[in-house]
């Protein structure tokens, strides 16, 4: 199965269990947890169901195109249900079989892993899903959010479809996947690989970087301060995404690290409360959708 | 009558790490529940596998037993006025107990007389008690951590999915987080399917049909029945470390091992990266030949059947295949850098906010070591390897792989060390300085790992009690008793002409020249005192008796090749000379009259018989020669203390003469306190081994 029915059948699969299938938001982020969709959606009493692939760059994995495994920017399908379906474990496995994975033939484990976002204030409780040794999928019910007690829970789904891809497809390496018949995945991202490796580690210019952090950081401070959540939150993906490219470009010291790290967390906080606050001033519309439903 | 009691809560797979103890306090609280029931049973057996926690509590009373309860009441005087009438009081007392005043007993209780009701108690039917106290039991299981799920508010281990709950063939009925208990139990996540229990005792069974092996030990056996018969058809040698078997055991509910192989060319990385990576990524079993060199294969076990393994492992292969690349990339990359560069790098990281950067830890490290070196009167070489260890032990710290496999801490040190043109020995002393690393691993074979193990472990200790971090009870987040249980054990093994307070205060000054302490020098050094006098007593506890400990202990401990040399010496004279007992008791009576003397000088003109001035001749050159064995260390200690007390019982036949013919106690004031100084002397002496009057003579 090539990288994009892939993705398609995911869609399919997770659409037919009521996710809506969002789009890919267009800010730099780190992980598919970052998306509004899922860090906001997260919080309240507000039930939500939602299937997405998230572009996510982490600048520090950059490797010029030449590894056959790390990526500067890697690919992850996301699924969100609050509050977590008894059978999910059951669902999720049946989109496994839904990409041609047959457990009868390989080892599929639930091995512990406990997830933590600590920019984010983010934290939840799970596992890795091993497919014959092979981390294919983190699975995680969310405990915290924002710094904020979840509740009800909701749970995430996150697929690491690079790594899946590889195994299903039996590739060595990333950049020989079949994207589409004719076009393999290197032939999509194998420059943008290379020129984004460059300039993360070899060509930033950190100065600016140290300038654009705290101007976002400033910003994201003043529209939080109006309660304009949606903006606010842009400027605080804004930061997180400036800080890793400093930290990949070795111009963050391991002491300065965790004042940056806080910086950021007391954004996201603030933000975090700001929506709970807004969708409360809004009733909470969600909850009458489901009950009227 | 009795029943079988079943009760298996289904999970989401529960983290390995925390199964043997869930199973564990299932079973216990199973059997507290019962017995505070006062339902009888045979026993209680506990099972668990990633998805689920069960136990069968075998011939349950279907009835408690009856029992009558005697309950205190008001005093009589209180309860009968003087014509024997019921009060009040004692009237309220029988309708709150549910009896009839007539019925109340009498009883004294110290002195006074009171009024008694006794209630019968019909034993309940077991199946009224078991709902709820099922539910009880499961809502009072603790975790390290627990979490919520969906919509509600209770907290576990993992999300609950099912529960069966069975009393002999009938279903005990509850509820929790609106799972009802049922008898259907699932099997196997993907060989297995839903399986209806007919009755408890068939639940071990019924398991075994739908590919759950719930009994943990049968579980461990056939994974090491498997690996072994792996091994011995390959002719490998599978090293088993126990932890890993322990999270395996509970990774799988059908086990079937299988191998796998690697290539090569990776073996050119160091084998504990190799094998750190295969356990700690991906919980495989590392492959060793008769000499203990890897071999290029490794051993897993599948959480499933014999089918398909080739598929299973061509993937482990390929996942194995990425973390080794990575690991060689890191291994490459970090030998790119100079160890000059990675120091550089220490100075960034934070040691503890109060104690400095890792930077300042490392000088500190090497004042501290140079001034040991120089105690120890170390020559040139020695001391110059013992700096130079100490200004680069802790580089590794910074490197991608330790960064990567924090265990491998020293071991990669010493490899890039070594690699960098180090010399052999500052490499070694490299990997060397944190041992022990556990309880039992040998301690720095070399001196100069010893010394510098020495002062990182004193400069953690000394620079926590410093600034008020003292380890209580289960809290030890920095590993203080396993490090001070090091230091001692290093001054034990290296037989170290070092004690304990010499080397807390070389560490003391050098933590005060940085002004990290926040307490005096003085504090520090008596919460110290405190902290390592258990760590002795642990130490020598593992081979003396405990009363034995106890009188060395008392006559000091900062020495430890000489407290536990004066140990070994005691406790052999104790256990095996004949006459000892009354050596002690001598020595026990010297000491009762010593802490009477007021004097100090002995003045042998007052002596009025030959006795005391045998006595004192007899202290005189024992007390001369304490200067020169005063441990000729040549001999070693344990000889030294032998000697030691040799002598010291050599005064038991003086000592004995001197009471049998001297009046301690004589009218004169003068001559009475000459004598009372004359034992104060020979009990100072004494008091130098041992406190022998702790002793204890069954």
């Amino acid at each position: 199965m090539n990288f994009q029915s892939m993705i398609l059948t995911l869609q399919q699969f997770w659409a037919e269990q009521g996710c809506i299938n969002a789009q890919p938001y267009d800010t730099e982020k780190g992980a598919g947890t970052m998306n509004p969709m899922t860090y906001l959606r997260s919080l309240g009493p507000e039930p939500w169901k939602v299937a997405y692939v998230e572009p996510s760059r982490r600048p520090s994995d950059g490797r010029y195109g030449e590894n056959p495994n790390r990526l500067y920017q890697h690919h992850q399908f996301q699924v969100i249900i609050k509050p977590s379906p008894d059978n999910i474990q059951e669902l999720y496995l049946d989109s496994l079989k839904a990409l041609g994975v047959d457990p009868l033939i390989h080892d599929i484990r639930f091995v512990e892993d406990n997830w933590e976002n600590p920019t984010l204030g983010c934290a939840g409780l799970g596992w890795e899903v091993w497919l014959d040794g092979m981390e294919i999928t983190q699975f995680t019910y969310f405990q915290q959010v924002g710094g904020m007690e979840t509740n009800p829970v909701a749970v995430e789904i996150t697929y690491g479809m690079e790594r899946l891809a590889s195994y299903i497809q039996d590739k060595e390496n990333v950049f020989d996947l079949e994207y589409v018949e004719g076009m393999t995945y290197g032939d999509v991202y194998r420059q943008a690989e290379y020129e984004h490796s460059k300039y993360t580690f070899e060509l930033s210019d950190a100065q600016m970087l140290f300038t654009l952090f705290n101007m976002y950081e400033q910003e994201a401070g003043r529209a939080a301060n109006e309660n304009l959540v949606f903006p606010a939150y842009d400027y605080v993906l804004k930061c997180s995404h400036t800080f890793n490219l400093l930290d990949a470009r070795g111009a963050i010291s391991v002491t300065e690290r965790t004042g940056y790290i806080t910086r950021v967390r007391n954004l996201a906080r603030k933000v975090a409360a700001a929506y709970v606050e807004e969708r409360e001033k809004l009733g909470f519309p969600l909850i009458k959708k489901e009950v009227e439903a | 009558m009795a029943k079988d009691l079943l009760l298996e809560i289904g999970l989401e797979e529960v983290p390995a790490r925390f199964l043997r103890a869930a199973m564990n306090q299932l079973r216990e609280k199973t059997e507290k529940w019962l017995d505070a029931s006062r339902l009888s049973y045979d026993k209680v057996e506990a099972y668990a596998t990633p998805r689920r926690l069960a136990v069968l509590a075998r011939g349950v009373a279907e009835k408690q037993d009856d029992v009558n309860e005697e309950v205190k009441g008001p005093s009589r005087k209180i309860a009968q006025d003087a014509n024997g009438d019921w009060s009040k009081a004692a009237l309220g007392f029988a309708r709150s107990q549910g009896v009839e005043a007539s019925d109340f007993t009498f009883k004294e209780l110290g002195g006074v007389e009171y009024i008694y009701a006794t209630k019968s108690l019909n034993g309940q039917e077991a199946s009224a008690l078991l709902p709820e106290g099922l539910k009880s039991m499961i809502s009072s299981l603790t975790f390290p951590k627990n979490m919520r799920w969906g919509t509600y508010d209770f907290r576990f281990i993992r999300p609950i999915r099912w529960m069966v709950a069975l009393f002999g063939e009938e279903i005990v009925p509850f509820e929790i987080t609106d799972v009802a208990t049922n008898r259907v139990s699932r099997g196997h996540r993907f060989l297995g399917s839903e399986t209806s229990i007919s009755q408890a005792s068939d639940y071990v069974e019924a398991l075994r049909g739908q590919h759950v092996l719930v009994d943990v030990e049968e579980r461990e056996a056939l994974i090491l029945k498997q690996i072994r018969d792996l091994a011995e058809q390959k002719k490998w040698n599978i090293a088993i470390k126990e932890d890993l078997l322990e999270e395996v055991l509970f990774l799988v509910e059908t086990p079937t091992a299988l191998f796998g192989t690697f290539e090569e060319s990776f073996l050119n990385i160091p084998q504990e990266v190799l094998i750190t990576s295969m356990r700690e990524h991906q919980r495989y079993f590392p492959v060793l030949d008769a000499e203990g060199k890897l071999l290029p294969f490794f051993v897993t076990v599948r959480n499933g059947d014999a089918k398909s393994l080739d598929v299973i492992a061509k993937g482990n292969e390929k996942v194995l295949r990425a973390r080794l690349s990575d690991a060689k990339f890191f291994y490459e990359e970090d030998q790119k850098v100079a160890i000059q560069d990675f120091l550089a790098k220490l100075e960034s990281v934070v040691f503890h906010e109060d104690l400095g950067s890792t930077g300042d830890k490392v000088r500190r490290i090497r004042q501290t070591a140079d001034s040991i070196a120089s105690q120890l009167k170390l020559d040139s070489e020695a001391s110059q390897n013992i700096s130079r260890t100490a200004d680069i032990c802790k580089f590794d710290l910074v490197t991608q792989m330790v960064y990567e496999f924090p265990e491998l801490q020293g071991v990669m040190g010493e490899d890039y060390a070594r690699k960098a043109g180090e010399k052999e020995e500052v490499a070694r002393a490299v990997f060397e300085h944190y041992q022990p690393r556990f309880a039992g691993e040998s301690v720095p074979a070399s001196i100069a790992g010893s010394v510098v193990s020495l002062a990182d472990k004193t400069d953690a200790i000394v620079g926590f009690f410093g600034i008020g971090i003292v380890p209580t009870g289960s809290q030890d987040p920095y590993a203080l008793r396993r490090q001070a249980a090091g230091i001692v054990q290093i001054l034990l093994d290296h037989d170290l002409d070092l004690t304990l307070e010499q080397l807390f205060d070389l560490s003391i000054a050098v933590h005060e020249q940085a002004g990290n302490l926040k307490r005096t020098a003085d504090e520090v050094r008596k919460v110290l005192r405190d902290f390592f006098e258990l760590r002795v007593k642990k130490l020598l506890s593992d081979n003396l008796r405990y009363d034995v400990v106890d009188a060395v202990i008392a006559a000091g401990f900062g020495d430890i090749p000489a407290i536990v040399a004066r140990g070994s010496a005691l406790m052999n004279a104790v256990q095996n000379e004949e006459d000892f007992k009354t050596t002690v008791e001598s020595f026990t009576r010297t000491s009762n009259l010593a802490a009477k003397a007021q004097e100090r000088e002995v003045k042998p003109e007052l002596f009025e018989d030959e006795a005391e001035r045998e006595l004192f001749e007899s202290w005189k050159l024992l007390h001369g020669q304490r200067e020169t064995w005063a441990y000729a260390e040549e001999e070693g200690a344990m000889t030294a203390a032998a000697a030691e007390l040799t002598a010291l019982s050599g005064l038991k036949q003086p000592i004995t003469t001197f009471f049998d013919r001297v009046m301690v106690m004589a009218e004169d004031e003068k001559v009475r306190a000459n004598r009372l100084a004359l034992l104060a002397a020979v009990d100072g002496d004494l008091k130098q081994f041992a406190d022998f009057g702790k002793l204890v003579w069954q």
